[in-house]
């Protein structure tokens, strides 16, 4: 154990209450859907029925003609651009332009003066399909006479961060492979080998806010204002896509109704863009739930896994084949395949290991970004091999963990950073959350898992600290606020570089116009890489005060008079600039930034006659490095450990021929109050070992990946081992059954 | 069509669209946008206010249904300035996060507590049961019903 000497510090580690409570709950917090611009129109787009088909004909005339309607945008009005875009692979038009490939594609869009007159002129729009055969799953995508979805060149998209990409294999788009020693041989001299075929299904992020744009395009000045988590990507893309400057182009984001992911990167802003250079007028589009839900969700994936041990309980080597179901455009996939594929050996200290992990294009929406994706894919898989190799072996599985876990500072991966966490103190904190060895009654079980989430994404951040003639501080910086409190803790950290009030200092929502770069809001990335550019430019501020003071203590209300002082008048204002790069040697030179700990602890009882199965108690660990707000940090757990129930026990996609069979919240059903566990709890762990401001470093996806894992264990626990999520009574009861035949239930 | 109506304590008049819902007049019309457009479905909460005092989505309430009513939203809550009780629990226990689900998650507690000075955790459970939120949790909204319910 190592014990830290702290340096007292005045606003940093304290559970500064929400800077933006108040508004909120007046209702008075402006979310993108609130916004109305002069002359606004509203746009509905048409989607296609079918979930592959080529477009013979669109015919918009009719609905042209219909009173109120100002425009109807096809593709037929994108000839004088490229229209394809696409972060990671350019594979997607602003509208389907000869084809489509999945139900719910944007066909068309209408722009008019209200909602119900767009609305009926969708039904105007007369479009002409030639169905063609479906790919609607991994299995139907693989297949030898699978319909190949997209033909011709694989573009690389602006912001891949995967090297080169190679070229396609029939509807695999991007494939990532990693291993290390000689695997079969390791295998060969095992005692002990558990393998299965897993399967985790599609999910829906569902951010409460649906993707809602208001697009205005005057000549070559294109402004959005845009739900979304990432807006100097965005403003990127919209850049090259209309071949304007960067500095053309304005995204502004306010407050954001949740994101997890769902917000990432560019979706509805292209379209809405391109109907308002059509309309001449600005223009809103704000999508339904089940719009949304082809918009963007989580990858489903398949997956063919084995692990070796030995008598004694020493882990040797772990062998990977997943399939990612991306939908019918890339997205993320690729990123999340690869941050799968890292995820997928886990901590541990293996003599080899291989994974070999796909993105496939089905003809379903498309999937993207959502919280610990890839780790959330892999975790519950590998942990539960763990587990029943524990149980074959008759070892604890805790005391597995303990002895093959990596410790701080092992290489993890060939090349990548070592490990920077305690993971033996993280899951042993964790177990004891939940009473790992109190006795427990008939059909109660325990589960633990630990796992670790590539985090960071590019370290690029720019951050400007303004102190005012008042002594007001403004901080300008590029992470928006999905719900995460970074305007809280921004506050606090320049509050406590320049000695002022956290009441003192304003952090307000990006405007790229004004806002310097920020990659991106998501990795768990913002504390700790946009915290350490606020740092660094509030101690530019301070530098530049100290210099002005000439020797006189730097007291915080004489900072009007300081700056009277510099200026010579009432007046002017300090300015510092922060800044993180990759550049040198250290943390943010090789990747990842940092690694998330996704560890977890859960109870579980199980009712075997009906198969539902109830979450009594759970723990996760943040281990944060330091907790800039505690209760901030306790929050990002508390709601991804809801999020992870959902995820284990019912929330799935359920498509058939390609078609979302569920796409309201009527049949998705997402955590409700009835859902929340008899005790919740998240250990903050504090080692300052993080790179970012005070040794901070991210939280908040972690515990989604751990907490199904450990809920997979902790039934397996129980007896009933599972390997297809989520954990719905049916599949659990008929589990319960084949055991029953097996003689293996009761254990 | 022209309705006429009392929103929070003021009388109103809105042009509105036979279809057209409560939400969306209060939203686009009536320029209070605290509600929020979620789901449309009446399956989230976000949206809720009170008609004559009685809880209601006002996405799945005509806007005309409303003529000669009286409506109170989130906007209304706060008197003076000074955030409701309910408001300033919620403040306390860190129940806000992204703060879409929280208008109507206002709105819903304030009518328990109107009905129901000492609810139990079930109560608040059955009560708060139809509005959903995707970042809290729900343990620190618990917290903030129980907070309020303390300092009524």
């Amino acid at each position: 154990m190592t014990i830290i000497e702290r340096q007292p510090l005045a606003h940093v580690g304290r559970s500064v209450p929400r800077r933006d409570a108040h508004e909120k709950l007046r209702g008075a917090a402006q979310f993108v859907g609130d916004f109305v611009v002069p002359r606004m129109v509203h746009g509905k787009v048409l989607r296609s029925p079918f979930a592959h088909a080529r477009v013979v004909a669109v015919d918009a005339s009719e609905a042209e003609a219909l009173p109120g309607v100002v425009c109807v945008l096809t593709g037929d009005d994108l000839t004088d651009l490229d229209p394809y875009w696409g972060h990671a692979i350019k594979d997607r038009p602003i509208v389907a332009l000869d084809h489509v490939r999945f139900a719910g594609e944007p066909v068309a869009a209408v722009a008019a003066e209200d909602e119900a007159t767009a609305a009926a002129a969708l039904n105007a729009i007369r479009v002409e399909y030639e169905e063609l055969p479906v790919a609607g799953t991994i299995e139907q995508a693989l297949a030898d006479d699978a319909p190949i979805l997209h033909e011709g060149p694989l573009r690389p998209g602006l912001f891949h961060g995967l090297g080169e990409l190679p070229p396609r294999e029939g509807n695999v788009c991007y494939r990532y492979r990693i291993d290390r020693g000689e695997l079969e041989s390791v295998f060969a001299r095992a005692d002990l080998i558990v393998e299965g075929e897993y399967s985790f299904p599609a999910v829906y992020q569902y951010a409460m806010e649906t993707h809602t744009v208001v697009a205005q395009v005057e000549g070559e000045e294109i402004t959005v204002w845009s739900t979304c988590q990432h807006p100097f990507l965005v403003r990127a893309e919209l850049a090259d896509l209309f071949a304007v400057p960067l500095a053309s182009v304005r995204v502004v984001v306010p407050y954001l109704g949740g994101g997890f992911g769902s917000k990432s990167y560019t979706k509805m802003e292209p379209l809405t863009a391109a109907l308002a250079r059509k309309a001449g007028r600005p223009v809103r589009i704000q999508n339904r739930v089940d719009e949304s839900m082809v918009t963007t969700r989580r990858h489903g994936m398949r997956c063919r896994m084995r692990t070796a041990m030995t008598n004694e309980g020493n882990l040797v080597a772990r062998d990977v084949d997943c399939w990612f179901d991306t939908g019918a455009y890339a997205d993320n996939g690729p990123r999340v395949t690869a941050t799968g594929g890292d995820a997928a050996p886990g901590p541990y200290r293996w003599h080899a290991y291989r994974v070999d992990a796909r993105c496939v294009y089905t003809n379903t929406g498309p999937a993207g970004s959502y919280r610990a994706f890839g780790a959330a894919h892999l975790q519950w898989i590998g942990e539960s091999q763990i587990d029943e190799l524990a149980r074959r072996a008759g070892l604890d599985p805790l005391a597995v963990r303990r002895d093959n876990l990596c410790l701080p500072g092992e290489e993890l991966r060939n090349g990548a950073k070592s490990l920077d966490a305690d993971l033996i103190g993280d899951v042993e904190q964790a177990a004891a959350a939940v009473g790992w060895s109190e006795p427990k009654r008939a059909n109660v079980g325990r589960g633990v898992s630990v796992g670790l989430l590539a985090a960071g994404a590019h370290p690029v951040s720019t951050a400007i600290v303004r102190l005012e003639a008042d002594g007001q501080v403004v901080v300008l910086v590029g992470t928006t606020e999905v719900g995460q409190g970074p305007r809280t803790v921004f506050a606090q950290i320049a509050a406590e570089e320049l000695g002022v009030d956290v009441e003192q200092v304003t952090v307000r929502g990006t405007d790229t116009r004004f806002t310097p770069y920020d990659r991106s809001t998501g990795a768990s990335r913002s504390t700790t890489i946009a915290g350490l550019a606020v740092q660094r430019a509030a101690r530019q501020v301070r530098d530049q005060l100290e210099e002005i003071a000439a020797g006189d203590p730097l007291e915080p209300t004489a900072y009007p008079e300081l700056l009277r002082r510099h200026f010579g008048f009432t007046g002017g204002e300090l300015i510092g600039s922060g800044e993180v790069a990759p550049t040198g040697t250290g943390s943010y030179a090789e990747g990842p930034v940092f690694w998330e700990v996704c560890v977890g602890a859960a109870e579980v009882e199980v009712d075997p006659e009906t198969g539902v199965v109830r979450v009594r108690r759970t723990a996760t660990v943040a281990d944060v490095g330091r907790a800039i707000n505690p209760q901030l940090v306790q929050r990002q757990d508390e709601g991804a450990t809801l999020q992870g129930l959902g995820n284990a026990l019912f929330e799935e996609m359920v498509f058939e021929d390609g078609q979302l069979l569920n796409d309201t919240l009527l049949d998705y059903r997402v955590p409700s109050f009835a859902d929340l566990p008899n005790e919740m709890t998240c250990v903050i762990v504090e080692n300052e070992d993080g790179p970012g401001p005070y040794g901070a470093k991210g939280c908040g996806e972690g515990a989604l990946a751990a907490i199904p894992a450990a809920v997979v264990n902790a039934l397996a626990d129980v007896g009933v081992p599972m390997q297809e999520l989520p954990l719905t009574p049916e599949r659990v009861w008929r589990r319960i059954q084949t055991l029953k035949e097996e003689g293996k239930w009761p254990r | 069509m022209r309705i006429e109506l009392s929103v929070n304590g003021e009388p109103c008049e809105a042009d509105v669209w036979e279809g057209e819902s409560l939400l969306y007049a209060l939203r686009e019309r009536l320029g209070l946008p605290g509600s929020k457009n979620a789901c449309e479905q009446g399956e989230c909460g976000s949206c809720s206010v009170l008609l004559d005092g009685k809880l209601v989505c006002a996405c799945l309430v005509l806007a005309a249904q409303a003529e000669g009513h009286e409506i109170v939203t989130v906007e209304g809550l706060a008197e003076d300035g000074r955030l409701h009780k309910v408001q300033e629990a919620f403040v306390a226990a860190g129940a806000v996060q992204c703060g879409f689900c929280t208008p109507g998650l206002v709105v819903a507690t304030a009518d328990l507590l109107a009905r129901n000075v000492y609810p139990s955790d079930d109560d608040i459970r059955e009560a708060l049961s139809g509005n959903l939120c995707r970042c809290t949790g729900y343990a620190k909204i618990f917290d903030a019903v129980r907070m309020a319910a303390a300092s009524l």
